[in-house]
């Protein structure tokens, strides 16, 4: 039986096992929205704004591994998704968008609500495609699913015209994908393996150095395994957060720009560093000409481009992190001597412990500090951009993997929201929390629409001090506190959540901080908390940019 | 590694589809990476196409190059020619003026000449970058009006 190429795409979705689909509507996708409405499988979950979609989409796939899937219409309704897939590129994330597009004989002809979507996706998708004949649709939807989450995974966008959608054709869902030019390595080379476990049984002070690869491959026993083993502590990226329980003894906590400062005394100082899908960001490795003076360098990564572009190094292993430190662990035969860097790294945990002013006044550590203790580090948080995020990061403790979505490399604000969405559709009975600044929050807030009608209890805490902060802070340090465009003038957050039938709560004092988040907590459906916090606070540690990661300011630190 | 810039040929099977050479024009500029020449054709299998790149830079870019190009999915394969022994060649068409003088020194570069229009001399030049080199300090002193150059194509010598 011949089916009209909406049908086609709707089926392989299924084949695909996708019960969810956010986006907008539009006139080119109209075939597609009409075969929709009779599909029990899928639902189509309408956000209020197309960028909300791809974040939405981003967040699901974060937070359950599984690709994400946003759709929208043509033009100005696909390059709303643009932000969404750089954000998904950048920090490797499995989405797969359709775009509606005008039909095949009016591509390049300036047709209403056209826009060149392969064109401008290029490079910040990665791949994609426009589907020019219905015959290769069901192809491409395979290919398009298997691209975006093996290997390292990325965002795969499928432009589709609206006479695809309603040409006939006979519906056979490819079972294998045949790509003679795409066949990423898992395996890592067993020589480099063997090389690498006799580097560290010779080190004496090894860092691992864990990124958002750890949790995409689902390493995290074996990392642990690693470390355990060979008293090797830890410090994670911001994308990594979630990959080594920061409960441990060998946890270091986050490294880089405003990371704990024995993350950073210790990789600085290191003769060893064990990188396990990372990749050596400038806000990792602070002045790149004194990183690690030291130190000899195994980088695990299933990315070859990532290796030896930002350092160079001794022992290259392409390869699945988890299949990696799988084989490392069984080739590993002597422990190295750790005992003295151990106790190195445990005095300056002592001497320069993570910490904040803890008096009477309404700090936005305290706050993430007791969402921490409420939740046990169990929730699932999102973060927006911006100061907020980096307390998120440094003071909540990540024990599990896939529970802290954030914009690591693009650093988009407007993504946490959206994002949180996206992770409360795919974990139900889970609590989402998306922690966010006064400033990032307004970037994507018409999506209080979104969780009121579908009812996603996503909690809201905007950590509000009436600025954009992190761009306020740089003012206050290294621009003589000329205040250029950061100070907010902010609506009333509260009111705005309850014109969007949303439960929404001020505190402005310390001692309402807990009440006010088990009240939320106990709320069945979303919750805005809006926490008037102490405007002048900034994110400390820090290193300045251009310095060399152990130069870190802030007398706390 | 050397930071010493180098030309490279890089040699490129992709995927004969549409939009294949705006994906690696497209990596090249988002890079970077700098371009000298770039000649594209089919292969003898219809659903390849071979890319011959010219590029510049220092080993570390290179790296990148080769890494960022086997990361596109319709790249087949990489190839740095200038590692390995290979043949290059460009053909260069262009119109020069000149009288009996001039002709003997094309014939002397196995130039050939395809059409003469009142003096104006349409010529055909294939061969390596010395020889057009050579061809151009043969030609010095005549007026060349009008050129158009294919950019340089290569093949490996070895038997793979």
């Amino acid at each position: 039986m011949k089916l009209s190429g909406a049908q086609i795409l709707i089926n392989s979705l299924i084949k695909e096992n996708v019960d969810v689909i956010f986006g907008i509507p539009g006139g080119y996708l109209l075939p597609v929205l009409d075969k929709l409405y009779d599909c029990k499988e899928i639902q189509f979950l309408l956000t209020r704004h197309e960028q909300g979609a791809a974040h939405a989409a981003d967040g699901y796939a974060r937070a359950t591994g599984k690709v994400g899937v946003c759709m929208v219409t043509s033009g100005p309704g696909a390059t709303n998704i643009v932000t969404g897939l750089a954000t998904a590129n950048f920090d490797s994330i499995p989405i797969v968008a359709i775009t509606g597009q005008v039909n095949t004989n009016m591509i390049g002809n300036d047709a209403f609500q056209e826009a060149d979507l392969t064109g401008i996706s290029r490079s910040i998708t990665k791949h994609n495609y426009l589907v020019k004949d219905v015959k290769d649709l069901a192809r491409i939807i395979k290919e398009a699913f298997y691209i975006a989450s093996t290997g390292r995974p990325g965002p795969v966008l499928i432009d589709l015209p609206k006479d695809v959608t309603l040409q006939e054709m006979d519906f056979n869902y490819p079972k294998k994908v045949n790509l003679r030019s795409y066949n990423p390595t898992y395996t890592g080379h067993p020589g480099q393996i063997k090389r690498a476990a006799a580097l560290i049984s010779e080190s004496r002070r090894p860092v691992i150095y864990a990124g958002g690869g750890v949790i995409i491959s689902g390493a995290e026993k074996e990392l642990k395994e690693l470390a355990e083993k060979n008293g090797i502590p830890v410090t994670t990226t911001l994308t990594g957060l979630g990959g080594f329980p920061e409960t441990h003894p060998l946890s270091l906590k986050m490294l880089g720009m405003h990371g704990s400062a024995y993350a950073n005394f210790a990789i600085m100082d290191s003769d060893l560093i064990i990188a396990v899908g990372s990749r050596f960001d400038d806000r990792v490795t602070g002045k790149i000409d004194e990183f690690a003076p030291d130190a000899k360098v195994i980088h695990i990564d299933i990315d070859p481009s990532s290796i030896s572009k930002n350092v160079k190094v001794d022992i290259p292993i392409v390869g699945d992190c988890r299949s990696v430190l799988s084989d490392l662990n069984k080739k590993m035969n002597k422990k190295p001597n750790t005992n003295a860097w151990l106790k190195q790294i445990d005095g300056w945990k002592k001497t320069h412990p993570l910490t904040y002013r803890d008096d009477n006044k309404l700090r936005p550590q305290y706050i993430i500090e007791e969402l921490n203790k409420l939740t046990e580090g169990k929730a699932i948080i999102a973060t927006e951009v911006g100061q907020h995020q980096m307390w998120a990061a440094l003071f909540y403790q990540h024990i599990k993997p896939r529970t802290f979505l954030t914009s690591g490399g693009l650093g988009t604000m407007g993504y946490g929201f959206p994002a949180a969405m996206g992770a409360q559709v795919g974990n139900p009975d889970k609590l989402v929390f998306d922690i966010a600044g006064d400033g990032s929050i307004q970037m994507n807030i018409q999506e209080l629409a979104t969780v009121a009608e579908y009812k996603i209890p996503v909690k809201i805490l905007i950590l509000n001090n009436s600025c954009l902060g992190m761009v306020r802070q740089w003012q206050e340090l290294f621009y003589d506190k000329r205040y250029q465009s950061t100070p907010l003038k902010n609506p009333d957050f509260v009111k705005i959540a309850e014109g969007y039938g949303v439960k929404g709560i001020k505190v402005t004092k310390k001692q309402d901080v807990t009440k006010a988040l088990k009240e939320a907590i106990k709320t069945a459906g979303p919750v805005l908390i809006d926490f008037h916090v102490e405007g002048e606070e900034n994110v400390f540690p820090m290193v300045a940019p251009g310095n060399a990661i152990n130069k870190m300011m802030g007398g706390l630190a | 590694m050397s930071n010493k810039l180098k030309k490279h040929i890089v040699s490129v099977l992709v995927e004969n589809k549409f939009g294949v050479l705006a994906h690696i024009s497209s990596l090249f500029s988002a890079r970077g990476f700098n371009i000298d020449s770039l000649a594209v054709g089919e292969t003898e299998d219809p659903t390849i196409s071979r890319m011959t790149i010219v590029v510049t830079g220092d080993d570390r870019t290179l790296e990148q190059v080769d890494k960022q190009l086997n990361k596109l999915i319709d790249v087949i394969r990489v190839d740095d020619l200038t590692k390995r022994g290979f043949v290059d060649r460009e053909l260069l068409l262009f119109k020069i003026e000149g009288d009996s003088n001039l002709k003997a020194a094309l014939g002397k570069f196995k130039a050939e000449i395809l059409n003469e229009n009142r003096g104006m001399m349409l010529v055909q030049f294939c061969g390596s970058k010395k020889e057009t080199e050579e061809l151009f300090n043969g030609l010095k002193g005549y007026e060349i009006k009008e050129m158009v150059r294919t950019g340089k194509i290569a093949i490996a010598k070895d038997k793979e």
